[in-house]
């Protein structure tokens, strides 16, 4: 089953001319995804690998039919109007991939989304990677490095650090370990699909049975997992690594902030949270392995 | 979050409509004088930092006379508080407060909404107020389509009790703060305290507003230096860092430092992480290594190999380093040749005696570690680099070995020598720097491996001479990345024909500075 992402996902590609669009186009066609069309304003006509290029999002939907996705690949400024777009045109699930998208971009984006009921991971995502079936995004680099580091299975990753999404998933593979779908839930402030809502759909996968997450301090996604796993709304095993240990905390906070996070946010309420709802933690990336060994056992998942 | 200097966020504050009390920017006692004597009344003197807490700091005079505004500005210009040396003072009218009140609006990132808040009893220990008088706080998310007009406003305000003209002015205030938070993509503002006065009317008296780092470039008219959160004024290196950021989209470059001079004894290394939460793991690695970072870098995002060699060489602009440690999550996507060559040109052009750890795990890390291991010989110091098996751990071990096994050299920072071109060199522009190609080498070069190390198509053989394949305008505008695979293949053959120059500006300068300063 796998979440968000398959190898039958009709998938879009928003700036598919530009340097990393064109590169991950090839990471993702290589790979498997059915990436059926692309949009460049301006350059419609052209072909990138192989897929056709169109000068709308309406246009690509009139001429290849229904999308399911759409990968955002347009430089930070333009990533508001390109998703605005997509959403307007009725794609229901968006991968925002670009880095330093102003908050207040993602605040439209997001009002926009809730009322048509899409979706949204990122933005500053490396993506979406169901092993064995489809990457959305550019987790991997490569198709053959993608294939070579991640094994199929049934853990779930969500992570809000691209590099440690990857490195989570590689270990775990390494380890013989194999995954359902693995989550860069994206590194800003503000995401569409935090933590909390991937968990969610986690929960509800069949593939799924059980779950590594990987925080970090500030927001209060991981005190959320805490509270949805007290709620019993999340019932299969979880295992966290919070990240941030050495940083200094405390900058971040004004007067009002402490109203939403309420003293959430930092290390050790986060840990201590997660410990209570009966997370397992792992107290560093290379322990995960062995952690999610002694949580299978317990739950007698091999 | 870039910070605005409250006389800054007033200044917004008052554009939008709010009221705020006449006053002054002022840099001398003189001109503290002057503004008393032009302002008529009792005035208040302020210093300008980003800080919270200023009347405990000393930061906050009240004067009646020109006289002591000057002896009192005399007094604050020129002082250190916390990490800041004070430059201005905000010299305003006192006002007769008959209370203090709060609002703010910031960001809630979970409901991805702004959230208003209004506190009645003011902002200090809002925390205890909203659990010990919830009646007394006041938050409302707001959907951004719609806007927080002030007939929100007032009808939120009007059910807390408040009535007639207090009512309107307060909910014009609120609604006014809400509109200059999203004209200026701030991430949060606030108004504390808003005091009401005795004659009834509404101020805002003081005022945070931080603004979206990302969203700086669109309000140019805020003069911010440097867009990221600082408790203290950035260091020049720091603002000669950020100028590289600003000038290359490509991939992220992010330099902060710990300690301007890092002092050899206290086991200081230059940091050069990749990724956010891979960095995070492979500082806490070094740390408990018993090392200390110098500086806190990051290149991610698929970064040029330019703009690897340019964090490097700024990394290396800080003497008294005894290490250098890259890591990222040891799993990258990015293609790590890139970083590779970026480094190597760097500690090349450097010679750095200081052993280096570089892991650089990830997609085509073979590739990156054979480059390192080719080019480790032209390199005093002992360079070693690891991919995606080896823990950041080991590799942090790894680099206490060799500095201990090195005796604990310490880094000396190079002057930058001007590079001056061959006469008659080929060159052509790149979208950061130039490439310059000494074609009378050419003719007697054997192995010719310039134009099959560029896979990227931009040169070719022409007259048994490397030139470029495509247009000058296609190779300034990025075709050529800035790889630097030519430049270390034609080194490689022994020729050093290709010199490719990727200007740092004001590196030089900071370099001959601290050299002289010893
Ligand atoms: S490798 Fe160097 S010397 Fe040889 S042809 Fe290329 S640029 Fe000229
Ligand atoms: S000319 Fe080719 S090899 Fe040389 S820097 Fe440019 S892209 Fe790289």
């Amino acid at each position: 089953m796998a979440i968000l992402i398959d190898e039958k996902t009709r998938v879009l590609v928003q700036g598919i001319t530009g340097r990393e669009g064109r590169a991950r186009t090839k990471l993702m066609k290589g790979y498997g995804t059915m990436v059926v069309a692309g949009v460049t304003p301006g350059k419609g006509g052209q072909e990138v690998e192989g897929v056709p290029v169109f000068d709308s999002v309406y246009e690509a939907m009139e001429k290849v039919g229904p999308i399911d996705a759409s990968a955002v690949f347009v430089p930070a400024p333009l990533v508001k109007a390109a998703a605005l777009e997509a959403i307007d045109a009725g794609v229901k699930l968006l991968l925002l991939v670009p880095d330093r998208v102003p908050i207040h971009d993602v605040l439209e984006i997001a009002a926009h989304a809730e009322r048509k009921g899409t979706k949204f991971i990122g933005p500053n995502t490396l993506g979406v990677l169901s092993p064995g079936r489809a990457v959305l995004g550019m987790i991997g680099g490569r198709p053959e490095t993608a294939r070579q580091w991640f094994r199929q299975g049934d853990i779930g990753v969500s992570s809000r650090s691209g590099g440690i999404t990857s490195a989570i998933s590689y270990y775990l593979s390494r380890a013989g370990f194999g995954l359902s779908t693995i989550v860069h839930v994206g590194g800003d402030a503000v995401v569409g699909l935090p933590h909390p809502e991937v968990m969610k759909l986690f929960e509800q996968d069949p593939q799924t049975k059980m779950m590594v997450m990987f925080g970090e301090i500030g927001t209060t996604q991981e005190e959320r997992v805490a509270d949805m796993m007290e709620r019993g709304e999340i019932t299969k095993p979880v295992v966290a690594f919070i990240g941030g240990k050495a940083a200094k905390e405390g900058t971040r906070f004004s007067h009002a902030g402490a109203i939403v996070e309420g003293g959430r946010g930092s290390y050790a309420s986060k840990v201590e949270r997660l410990k209570k709802a009966g997370a397992y933690i792992a107290e560093a990336l290379m322990d995960i392995p062995r952690v999610v060994t002694e949580v299978r056992r317990k739950h007698g998942l091999d | 979050m870039a910070r605005l200097f409250e006389y800054q966020g007033k200044q917004i504050l008052q554009e939008a409509g709010i009221k705020v009390p006449r006053g002054k920017v002022v840099e001398t006692p003189e001109q503290a004088a002057r503004a008393v004597e032009d302002l008529g009344t009792e005035a208040v003197l302020k210093i300008q930092v980003w800080l919270k807490g200023r009347a405990q700091l000393g930061g906050i005079r009240f004067v009646k006379t020109p006289q002591e505004a000057k002896k009192a500005a005399a007094e604050l210009l020129g002082t250190r508080v916390k990490n800041f040396v004070v430059e201005k003072l905000l010299v305003e009218e006192k006002l007769k407060i008959e209370r203090e009140l709060f609002a703010g609006v910031i960001i809630d990132d979970y409901e991805k909404k702004p959230l208003v808040v209004f506190s009645s009893m003011g902002g200090t220990g809002i925390e205890e107020i909203a659990r010990e008088h919830p009646d007394a706080i006041l938050t409302h998310h707001v959907d951004v389509l719609e806007g927080f007009p002030e007939y929100k406003a007032r009808g939120l305000l009007s059910r807390m009790g408040f009535k007639g003209k207090l009512l309107v002015k307060l909910s014009s205030t609120l609604s006014k703060l809400y509109q200059a938070f999203r004209k200026y993509d701030a991430r949060s503002a606030e108004i504390n305290p808003l005091v009401i006065t005795e004659e009834g009317e509404v101020y805002a008296a003081d005022t945070h507003i931080a603004i979206d780092d990302y969203a700086v470039y669109r309000h140019p008219e805020l003069g911010i230096e440097i867009a990221r959160e600082f408790d203290r004024p950035p260091t020049e290196l720091e603002k000669i860092a950020y100028k590289v950021e600003e000038n290359d989209y490509r991939g992220t470059f992010y330099f902060f430092q710990m300690v301007e001079k890092p002092v050899p004894d206290e086991n200081y290394i230059g940091f050069h992480g990749a990724g956010g939460g891979g960095s995070m793991m492979s500082m806490d690695a070094v740390l408990n290594r018993g090392f200390k970072i110098a500086n806190f870098t990051d290149t991610s995002g698929n970064p040029p190999a330019s703009k690897v060699y340019r964090a490097a060489k700024i990394i290396l602009s800080q003497p008294g380093i005894i290490g250098y440690f890259a890591s990222g999550s040891g799993v990258a996507s990015q293609e790590q040749f890139n970083s590779a060559r970026g480094l190597v040109k760097a500690f090349m052009e450097d010679e750095i005696e200081i052993p280096a750890v570089l892991r650089l795990g990830g997609n085509y890390e073979e590739k990156a570690i054979e480059i390192l291991e080719t080019f480790s010989r032209f390199i005093p110091g002992k360079i070693e680099g690891y991919g995606r098996d080896d823990s950041p751990e080991f590799c942090a071990e790894r680099l206490k070995e060799l500095v201990e096994k090195g005796g604990r050299k310490v880094h000396r920072v190079k002057p930058i020598k001007e590079y001056t071109p061959p006469p008659g060199a080929y060159s052509f522009k790149t979208l950061t720097g130039r490439v310059y190609i000494d074609h009378s080498l050419c003719a007697r070069c054997q192995a010719r491996d310039c134009v099959e190390a560029c896979t990227y198509g931009v040169l070719k053989f022409e007259d048994g001479k490397p030139v470029l394949a495509i247009s000058e305008e296609e190779a300034a505008r990025g075709k050529c990345t800035e790889c630097l695979a030519c430049e270390l293949a034609c080194f490689l053959d022994g020729k050093k024909a290709i010199h490719i120059e990727l200007p740092i500006p004001g590196l030089a300068e900071y370099r001959e500075k601290i050299t002289k300063e010893g």
